[in-house]
């Protein structure tokens, strides 16, 4: 439709002076097309319904809302207790309250425990809708999981007693190593694993 | 009608009847009980009647008896039929392929393998893309294809001194030729956006494991598998579809994938949270599996008749690229000679290497050594041990993926003896 308006509105010469950014233009923006049109486009509430993927800034998550006091409840009727122990701890399943590491602890020193060792809220919000409870995974409403995400956080100090979270203010929770993490550097093809290990 | 039944019974009894005959009757000598003095030509002990199985998928002979086994001392499948981690035998291995049968498992927690039915399975590729797409398996099939050999090893693949075979030291990699489609070509195809940096790859199984695999990964060499040695892959490996991300290890290769999400960050999903680390030498070597080899023949708990000439027999593969070289020791790591490559040398694939060896009955220790095409040498247990080893502090353990070398001990017995210590 601009590519019409402006060739209307050109005179013979600039046209031809132009003609080869126009060709230019065209190619890249088929390059965005497909090139075999073979599967389907899904619709608006098919990617939502299979987009269980939360990542750092939330924008997945669904409206919902839960609280500390609810997910107490739910750790317990869930049988998240029988697994992780009735304080998140001395169970089979890993543990989920942060160990002691004194005044001070470094956060790396609470053990490898993922409401607290998580950079991101968004990821225990993630892991517990996608994968628990064991044998009935996928089972869980967003409100609850929303709360069981809260009660995990109060367990390990990161929010206070009655917090209550939701797709907006789960986010924004800024969790003790947010930054105290490394990410992997730039993978390219026939980069050696680590230049310096022992080759 | 009925005359067919009875011929068909009398059929069966009298097959039952040679069958037990033969049974019984078996008492030629087996090839291999080699006795000069009353010599015998080879000749089969029996034959193998046809079958409809036999006619159907085949099956390998009752003399081989070759198997997987549960990793790690870990019961799989346990008593509510669970699978965990299941080791090939590479004790037995031939070539480069390992059969699918026999191909190692892992798994991201314990899986009740998903039994999926093809027609109804879908991939949806979405995200940060111009045009997101639904593929039914039918869909793929129709896409340009690709087949290619690629190794996968499991992270946690390490020898340790209580284990005494290559099953347990080696047994979580294994080697198939796989066939399906580039993911580049799908993600081509949906139309990326210039800021997308990662492909979150998510599968279907009840946790719906997902792995963040980085943007130059995927456009690179990542395939979404239908394929598996020649036949759809295995249950076990992701049937109907699975992502395979050369050389990367084990649990970025997504099975039952059932999505592709194109994103802007590292997404710290499912499988990432395992990868969580503030140490950036961890952080850099948690993608990509370093140089690594074993011997397969001869290795732990195996047996050498006796002094003289044998064949040395083994695997090497790197997830930098082809197998350039492998060299190996019999005098545990004094002195090196080059082995020779055997078939071709893939990229990210298992590479067979072999070395004529003359074993003078001495005791010894043999080990081997791959070189990869962007010159990385698979390190000693020494070195590795030396690398992490801080302020005067040995280390005993091998952090990350541990490709360090593996000796085997030869007793002058001939027995074969896991030399790590």
């Amino acid at each position: 439709m601009r590519l019409a308006k402006q060739w209307t509105a050109l005179n013979t010469f600039r046209t031809l002076l132009l003609l080869p950014l126009l060709v230019v233009g065209v190619v890249s923006v088929q390059a965005q097309s497909p090139t075999y049109g073979v599967g389907r486009t899904p619709t608006d509430n098919e990617i939502r319904l299979w987009d269980i993927a939360i990542g750092p800034k939330g924008e997945e998550l669904p409206v919902g809302s839960g609280s500390v006091d609810m997910g107490s409840e739910l750790y317990l009727s869930k049988g998240c207790a029988g697994c992780h122990g009735t304080l998140g701890n001395g169970g089979m399943a890993p543990r989920l309250i942060k160990r002691d590491a004194g005044p001070n602890a470094d956060p790396w020193d609470y053990g490898r425990v993922l409401p607290i060792r998580s950079p991101y809220a968004t990821t225990v919000w993630d892991f517990i809708n996608r994968a628990m409870p064991l044998g009935a995974e996928g089972t869980l409403t967003p409100d609850e999981v929303y709360s069981l995400t809260a009660y995990l956080f109060f367990l390990n100090d990161v929010v206070e007693d009655g917090t209550e979270l939701n797709e907006r203010t789960l986010p924004q929770i800024q969790m003790p190593n947010r930054t105290n993490w490394e990410q992997v550097p730039d993978w390219l093809p026939g980069q050696p694993r680590l230049e310096g290990y022992p080759y | 009608m009925s005359q067919k039944k009875t011929d068909r019974r009398e059929f069966l009894k009298r097959s039952a009847a040679v069958a037990g005959a033969v049974g019984l009757g078996a008492v030629k000598p087996a090839i291999g009980q080699d006795n000069a003095n009353t010599p015998v030509a080879p000749e089969p002990g029996a034959f193998i009647r046809g079958s409809d199985e036999m006619t159907a998928y085949g099956t390998r002979s009752r003399f081989v008896d070759s198997v997987r086994i549960p990793h790690g001392g870990r019961e799989s499948p346990d008593s509510f039929g669970l699978d965990f981690h299941i080791a090939t035998p590479l004790q037995d291995s031939v070539g480069e392929i390992t059969p699918s049968s026999l191909h190692y498992m892992g798994t991201t927690r314990g899986s009740f393998v998903p039994d999926i039915d093809p027609d109804e399975h879908r991939l949806m590729v979405h995200g940060m893309v111009d045009n997101p797409i639904v593929f039914s398996m039918e869909d793929l099939k129709r896409m340009p294809s690709v087949t290619r050999n690629h190794f996968i090893e499991c992270a946690g693949n390490r020898s340790r001194s209580q284990h005494t075979s290559i099953q347990q030291t080696h047994g979580m990699t294994s080697n198939a030729e796989w066939t399906g489609v580039l993911l580049s070509t799908v993600l081509k195809e949906a139309g990326v956006h210039a800021d997308a940096d990662w492909v979150v790859a998510e599968g279907v199984e009840e946790v719906k494991g997902a792995s963040s695999i980085p943007m130059a990964k995927a456009m690179d060499d990542c395939l979404l598998c239908y394929g598996m040695n020649g036949e759809p892959v295995r249950p076990q490996q992701g049937f109907p579809l699975r992502l395979l991300a050369p050389g990367f290890e084990g649990i970025f290769n997504v099975k039952w994938l059932r999505r592709i999400k194109v994103v802007d960050e590292y997404y710290m999903t499912y499988n990432d949270f395992g990868h969580l680390t503030r140490d950036p030498v961890n952080a850099a070597l948690g993608y990509q599996i370093g140089p690594k080899s074993v011997i397969t023949y001869p290795s732990g708990s195996q047996q050498l008749p006796g002094a003289g000439f044998y064949e040395i027999g083994g695997l090497a593969w790197s997830g930098g690229g082809r197998v350039s070289r492998v060299e190996i020791s019999t005098d545990g790591g004094r002195s090196w000679k080059d082995a020779d490559i055997r078939g071709t040398a893939h990229p990210m694939a298992h590479t067979r290497f072999s070395y004529e060896w003359e074993w003078d009955g001495a005791e010894c220790e043999l080990q081997s050594r791959c070189i990869d095409e962007i010159g990385q040498i698979q390190p000693s247990r020494q070195q590795a041990l030396d690398f992490w080893s801080t302020n005067g502090e040995r280390a005993t353990f091998v952090k990350g993926q541990d490709n360090s070398i593996q000796p085997w001990r030869v007793a002058s017995d001939g027995s074969v003896h896991n030399a790590i210590s």
